[in-house]
């Protein structure tokens, strides 16, 4: 725009300034703002700069990948040591995500950090569904949320539903005291027919699956055993301890919550863990592939030049010589 | 003479049990499948979540006759390596697993892994809160909650004791004892002088409760003590 201003002018002014003058002129606007034509350098400033970007995003994430990776190594053994705490509720009360309950609540487990792949999207997904699977018209089904991921997803569009947000699980190592707290909590906070607790189980560093506990109250477990349903066997048992059969029920209802809510926690940071790891190192794996295109285009934009510079000066000797 | 009787007659039961095709695979069903179909009505375009029975490991049938051991599976959590410091816990388990978490001398040497202890055995004593109860194979099917005390389990000749904070125990029919607990420690790695150290703090503490909630904290803790004190001098 400026150079095809500065020539119209030019033009005009031609008979005024002498041809010196205006060459002068020109090469100190040029310098400043464009590359005349026919000069075919080209900058390669800018691609430096972002391979050196690239190369710190690289950086970053490989040291993301260690520290998930010696994070997981702790937690897995956790996870997998407390995998036999549930079992023996699973054998005595059985396992009941299909009964049909009046008050639901949807425990959804999530991490409170990002970047670990899709496992706070699908536990939020599961979430979702479970929450549409068990309303219907005289039903009323709750979220409790753990987790800052899972508040943020689940706070759009549901936002009523929520009962209780719990955030910061793992400012310390998880340890069963801090779960039975929460889980105290929520039994003191909530009012249930049947607590559904969503949450990811770490099966590999790649492979995480969707589960669904289901935890039933006192009152549940008495009318399904009563009904002959499912939990029918449990009336074969004998009850020692506690007054009534129902005070041990309901100890064992939340003992049973502490305990499935302490593996699933658990599990879920592992799987976090897990994902984050494989997250990071594809990105890492992506910054490097990134890089190489871009260490391409530099060299070959840096030969371009200089093979053009090396034309301009044979071209320019053999004119003279010709 | 009839000393090896039990055994000679479980062996071809075990030799049944050990020739096994990968064809016929316990029919264990993995999902719910009434869930599974409500599921893909409701929510077609997503595969329904796992259940935990998906994970679980099959139990036995009951057998017919009482076979001559007992399946004893111990379930711990992975307890905390004493993390104490907090306040503002109230469930009354807690308060056991401090009052005993003090006790232990090395913290690493607690009997915590939490995974799954599964051994046959001849009997074990589960401290119920009704008592002491004694488990033989073929028990009738038991809930039992447990109060802190001895867990002791009886193999051969061989005694193992354990002290128990609190949690539960289920007798099923197939003679499988399954026992939860929240803390278990060998009794010969408490020491007795942090016993006599914590009774007469929690009984100091007890007096000086104010409210109720005190109070109970430090009978807890009391009822650890003592329990923790007999099963060392017993």
């Amino acid at each position: 725009m400026a150079m095809a201003a500065l020539r119209r002018e030019g033009r005009r002014l031609a008979p005024l300034i002498s041809p010196q003058s205006l060459t002068a002129l020109r090469s100190s606007l040029i310098s400043e703002e464009q590359i005349p034509q026919g000069v075919r350098s080209i900058s390669t400033q800018v691609v430096r700069n972002r391979m050196k970007s690239v190369k710190n995003i690289q950086k970053i994430t490989k040291a993301m990948k260690m520290v998930a990776a010696s994070k997981l190594r702790a937690i897995q053994t956790r996870a997998e040591n407390s995998r036999g705490l549930w079992q023996p509720f699973i054998a005595l009360l059985g396992d009941t995500p299909s009964v049909d309950v009046k008050k639901n609540v949807i425990i959804t487990v999530s991490s409170d950090k990002g970047l670990c792949g899709g496992i706070n999207s699908t536990a939020v997904k599961i979430s979702r569904a479970v929450h549409k699977l068990n309303s219907g018209p005289d039903k009323e089904t709750k979220y409790v949320v753990l987790g800052e991921k899972a508040k943020a997803q689940l706070v759009r569009d549901s936002k009523k539903d929520i009962e209780i947000i719990l955030t910061e699980l793992q400012k310390n190592p998880l340890n069963y005291t801090q779960v039975s707290v929460i889980a105290d909590d929520i039994l003191k906070n909530v009012e249930f027919d049947a607590l559904r607790i969503v949450f990811n189980k770490f099966q590999s560093v790649v492979s995480f699956l969707p589960t669904m506990s289901t935890i039933l109250s006192p009152e549940i477990v008495e009318r399904e055993t009563e009904s002959g349903g499912k939990l029918g066997e449990l009336d074969s048992y004998e009850v020692e301890g506690g007054e009534t059969k129902s005070e041990i029920l309901q100890n064992l209802a939340e003992f049973q919550f502490s305990c499935v809510l302490f593996n699933a926690v658990l599990e879920n940071a592992c799987s976090e863990q897990g994902a984050r790891m494989s997250a990071m190192d594809s990105s890492s794996r992506n910054a490097g592939d990134m890089l190489d295109r871009l260490t391409l285009t530099y060299n070959r934009t840096r030969q371009a030049s200089i093979t053009t510079e090396l034309i301009e000066i044979i071209s320019g000797a053999s004119a003279l010589e010709g | 003479m009839f000393r090896r009787a039990t055994t000679l007659l479980g062996r071809p039961l075990l030799a049944a049990r050990a020739r096994r095709f990968s064809t016929d695979l316990p029919a264990a069903p993995t999902a719910d499948s009434q869930f599974v179909e409500a599921w893909n009505k409701v929510v077609p375009n997503l595969d329904p979540p796992r259940t935990p029975l998906a994970f679980m490991t099959p139990r036995p049938a009951t057998p017919s006759s009482i076979p001559s051991k007992l399946t004893v599976n111990f379930m711990l959590p992975y307890s905390s390596e004493k993390s104490g410091k907090e306040v503002g816990f109230e469930i009354e388990l807690l308060r056991r697993i401090f009052a005993l978490a003090d006790l232990l001398e090395d913290k690493e040497k607690a009997w915590n892994r939490g995974l799954i202890f599964s051994f046959d055995v001849d009997m074990v004593i589960i401290p119920a809160t009704t008592g002491q109860m004694g488990v033989l194979p073929g028990h009738v099917a038991t809930i039992a909650e447990l109060k802190p005390g001895i867990l002791s389990v009886h193999s051969e000749n061989e005694v193992t004791k354990y002290f128990v904070s609190s949690g539960f125990a289920f007798i099923h029919a197939n003679s499988v004892a399954d026992i939860v607990a929240v803390e278990a420690v060998p009794v010969d790695q408490i020491d007795s002088s942090l016993v006599q150290k914590g009774l007469q703090e929690f009984t100091q503490k007890l007096n000086s409760a104010t409210t109720d909630l005190e109070k109970a904290e430090a009978q807890i803790g009391i009822d650890v003590h003592s329990a923790l004190n007999a099963a060392l001098s017993g």
